[in-house]
């Protein structure tokens, strides 16, 4: 069954693309046009050379394209010169017996080169290659140029295949639509053509449609049809700023969580909580270096192998953190402030002193690479599994705060820490694996981070602000108040950027937030207390 | 007046006053008199870096006054700083007239190469030096009491305070990024030639603005201390100490709050506009919230609390920076970060602070 399909598609093309049988005299003849110095007969010549389906035709204007043909002034014998510099008889594609003298090149202008474009064009929308018909139909539909509507419903009237069909429609439609003395009715559907087509360069071809250059129905339905477009554009628009703020709160949400964590539990600002995110890019860099020197082999595998060393390296730097230096200021959280921020300044500059203070180069493994086109609606796969990742850290986080006995007690020194203390929790121990804890997660988040991001010392110094405010925004001791915080940010962020700019967007979010903030000083979700001060 | 400004001196503040007298009086001197082949002679460039320095000082005199007395930890005064700055600059800018790259007598350079045509609104009268001089202190005291009357009227404080205060510095930071806004975008304001008629570059300016700095030190010194001396100040103290109990009992602890934030930001506004002519340029950068947290660090090096502290903590910190970043550069922020982290750690009163224990005075934070 299959074969006899294929055969008869075989023969349905043999019958489509054989050229007309062409007598020698003609060719000589039809070749000789293009042996002049007159630009206006170059130009009849390809013209009719590229309708004569003369075999060989398309090498021949290949070479005039590229500048490769020349002439005989004596015979006005055509010959091609091939890439190794060798003539070759274009009548015969026989290589000369001498080498020909007295050559002259067969010079292009600017219109003769539009012929020879528009030529090819339609000679290509015979081509056996369905992709190159598709290639083809694309390039009329950006020259609309009108000698080659002979061409395409020729070419339209036999196509087979679906698709193709449809590019050669819409390429028939471009032609017609601006073209002054077609039949109304036909440029009527073309637009309809267009409007179904639904792309910026369909739109931007039929809001070109006046009254200047269109009857009034025409015109009536052009716009009608350019008014789909611009809905559907929006539309799309939308729905991709709608992602783009989806993954940028994702990406906040990874670097603020450890951040609400530690906040939530100890109440101090971690002001080296970017840089455990940092140090957590630099490790998965090391991995890389790592696995590119001894097994190649394993480089898709660098990131799951990354997390739980970045994990380990940003948990432990934490630990120390906390061992040494914080838990001596426990009650002054202002001084905990400054002391974490003289933290960050030493952590970025040991890792400038070792990496160097230039940009890392973090690779991206296969899966993280490519895109999912859903119909313009674009989706990156690395966006994607940063998404996908940040909301199994959340759940995970979720799950220790709710299911272990650990969470448990941190959750408990959240409400109360004197209380807590007195049921016989230790409250230092809590500390110390909740700092260690929030800074593994920070690790964490910058494995993700050094997918979207450039791995450089200051990385840190770029999401700490905006963490600390969506742990504000959010609420303190409350993971879904950072989740909402975070997206909502993310989201505002990218819905402002096109109506304002990026800074200015920017801008206006930060006094939204100080607003807030005033509103809510305790954030989205506070803690319901008695105290006085909480 | 004099008299309140005078009230209840001790014998540091009196040394703090007469130190600042003797050097304004002396480095000019050293400066412009001394020959240059003399040993004693202090070069230009140094003028300009202490002149600097004690810009910086005025600047620690106020974030102290916020954060020593009164418990408000602003981490971003450098914004307070960085808007005295700019109105300085936009004078210094209009008094470049015709001598610009443009030859522009009204826009300056970056304005023609904007290719704008009028002078923006912003920007009217300030080639007179009273409007301006009214502008720094104007603009900071302003966006102080906008922002603290929001802030403390709906209690936001501690740490809280500290993030939206870092939030509205980073927030002006990428606003004066912005070509749009008519202050310079990326390079600000510099190249300047004249101050009230006076050329900028001259030793005896320099020299001047020097005396002046030390001058405005020492009566932004002399404000803050009257202010922390007198029943406000005690009532300010108690709001750091125990800010409900204050309200309890029946304190507007929010208007005292903001009266305090509001000439803090003035005294920031007037060091930035004596920091300008002196540096030469004001551009975005100085809004950096890193910088607002490096004034932080000079006042807990020095001391918070004591006003004199906050000055030396200032000097020395700006000192100990200027020479490691001459000698090894890469140690610098090495020595910053331990620097924050030790005297947090070892010397919470900062260095005034632990004299004053040693020597069995009360610290002046403590007397109020």
């Amino acid at each position: 069954m299959m074969r006899a399909i294929l055969l008869i598609l075989g023969l349905l093309s043999c019958s489509l693309l054989s050229p007309l049988p062409v007598r020698a005299d003609d060719s000589a003849a039809l070749l000789s046009r293009l042996a002049t110095d007159n630009y206006g007969d170059i130009e009849s010549g390809i013209t009719a050379l590229a309708s004569s389906g003369l075999a060989g035709s398309e090498i021949i204007l290949n070479a005039l394209a590229d500048g490769r043909l020349s002439y005989r002034p004596s015979d006005k014998a055509l010959f091609i010169k091939d890439a190794s510099g060798a003539w070759m008889e274009a009548a015969t594609n026989a290589t000369p017996a001498s080498v020909p003298m007295g050559l002259k090149p067969v010079k292009v202008n600017n219109r003769v080169r539009r012929a020879l474009e528009a030529a090819l064009g339609s000679m290509t929308l015979m081509s056996p290659d369905p992709l190159k018909r598709i290639a083809a139909a694309d390039a009329v539909f950006k020259s609309r140029d009108a000698n080659t509507l002979a061409a395409l419903d020729a070419v339209i009237s036999k196509e087979a295949d679906a698709t193709v069909k449809r590019h050669f429609e819409d390429a028939r439609a471009a032609v017609l639509m601006l073209k002054s003395d077609a039949p109304e009715a036909d440029r009527v559907a073309a637009a309809n053509t267009l409007g179904a087509r639904g792309d910026q360069d369909s739109l931007a071809l039929l809001s070109s449609v006046t009254e200047a250059n269109a009857p009034a129905n025409v015109v009536a339905s052009a716009s009608l049809a350019a008014k789909g477009i611009e809905r559907r554009l929006a539309l799309l628009s939308t729905a991709q700023n709608a992602w783009y703020g989806l993954s940028l709160g994702s990406v906040l949400l990874l670097a603020a969580i450890g951040l609400a964590i530690t906040f939530g539990v100890m109440g101090i600002i971690n002001m080296a909580h970017g840089e455990m995110v940092m140090l957590g890019a630099y490790t998965t860099f090391v991995v890389q270096e790592f696995i590119r020197a001894k097994a190649p082999s394993l480089f898709d595998w660098s990131l799951p192998i990354a997390i739980p060393l970045a994990f380990c390296v940003s948990g432990l730097v934490g630990l120390l953190i906390e061992r040494l230096i914080i838990r001596h200021l426990y009650g002054r959280p202002l001084e905990t402030l400054l002391a974490t921020w003289g933290v960050s300044l030493v952590l970025q500059q040991a890792v400038r002193s070792i990496f160097g203070a230039n940009n890392r180069e973090v690779g991206a493994p296969s899966y993280m690479t490519g895109v999912w086109d859903l119909g313009g609606f674009q989706i990156t796969y690395g966006r994607l599994w940063i998404i996908v990742f940040s909301l199994a850290v959340f759940l995970a986080l979720l799950v220790v705060m709710k299911g272990t006995s650990l969470g448990l007690r941190m959750r408990a020194v959240i409400q109360n820490r004197r209380m807590a203390a007195a049921m016989g929790i230790r409250t230092p121990v809590i500390d110390a694996l909740t700092f260690a804890l929030g800074s593994g997660v920070a690790g964490i988040a910058g494995v993700a981070l050094s997918q979207i991001d450039n791995v450089s010392p200051n990385l840190g110094q770029s999401y700490i602000i905006d963490s600390f405010l969506v742990v504000v925004f959010g609420g303190v001791g409350n993971l879904w108040g950072t989740l909402l915080g975070a997206l909502s940010l993310g989201l505002a962020n990218k819905f402002l950027e096109p109506l304002a700019g990026a800074v200015l967007g920017k801008i206006v979010l930060l006094a939204i937030i100080i607003l807030f903030i005033q509103r809510r000083p305790r954030g989205l979700f506070a803690l319901k207390g008695r105290a006085v001060e909480s | 007046m004099i008299a309140f400004l005078f009230r209840r001196f001790d014998k540091t503040a009196t040394g703090f006053i007469l130190a600042l007298a003797l050097i304004a009086v002396l480095v000019p001197v050293f400066n412009l008199v001394v020959s240059e082949t003399s040993a004693f002679h202090i070069p230009n460039y140094l003028v300009a870096l202490w002149g600097k320095y004690l810009s910086y000082a005025l600047l620690a005199v106020a974030l102290d006054l916020v954060w020593g007395y009164c418990g408000i930890l602003s981490l971003g005064h450098g914004a307070f700083f960085a808007l005295g700055g700019y109105a300085m600059g936009m004078y210094l800018m209009r008094q470049i007239g015709a001598r610009g790259v443009y030859a522009n007598p009204i826009l300056p350079d970056f304005m023609v190469f904007l290719n704008w045509k009028e002078l923006p609104y912003t920007w009217y009268f300030f080639d007179h030096f009273a409007y301006a001089a009214l502008m720094v202190v104007l603009v900071p005291s302003l966006l102080a009491l906008v922002f603290g009357w929001f802030a403390f009227r709906s209690r936001v404080t501690g740490v809280y305070l500290s993030i939206i205060t870092q939030s509205l510095t980073y927030a002006l930071l990428l606003a004066f990024f912005r070509n749009d806004m008519g202050f310079g975008g990326n390079n600000g304001l510099t190249d300047f030639k004249d101050i009230v008629g006076a050329s900028i570059q001259s030793p005896s300016t320099r020299a001047a603005l020097f005396a002046l700095t030390a001058v405005f030190l020492a009566l932004g010194f002399l404000v803050a201390r009257a202010l922390v001396t007198s029943r406000f100040g005690q009532v300010l103290a108690a709001i750091r100490d125990a800010e409900s109990r204050t309200r309890f009992l029946g304190y507007r602890v929010e208007h005292y709050k903001l009266l305090v934030f509001v000439v803090s930001a003035a005294m920031a506004g007037i060091a930035g506009a004596l920091y300008v002519p002196q540096v030469g340029i004001i551009n975005p950068s100085e809004f950096a919230p890193a910088n607002s947290i490096e004034a932080v660090i000079w006042v807990a090096v020095g001391g918070r609390g004591t006003l004199v502290g906050a000055a030396i903590g200032a000097v020395l910190v700006n000192f100990a920076k200027t020479w490691l970043t001459g000698t090894s550069p890469e140690f610098w922020l090495y020595g910053l970060g331990a620097l924050f982290i030790l005297v947090t750690l070892f010397l919470p009163k900062g260095i005034v602070g632990a004299l004053a224990a040693r020597f069995g005075q009360r610290g002046e934070g403590d007397a109020a």
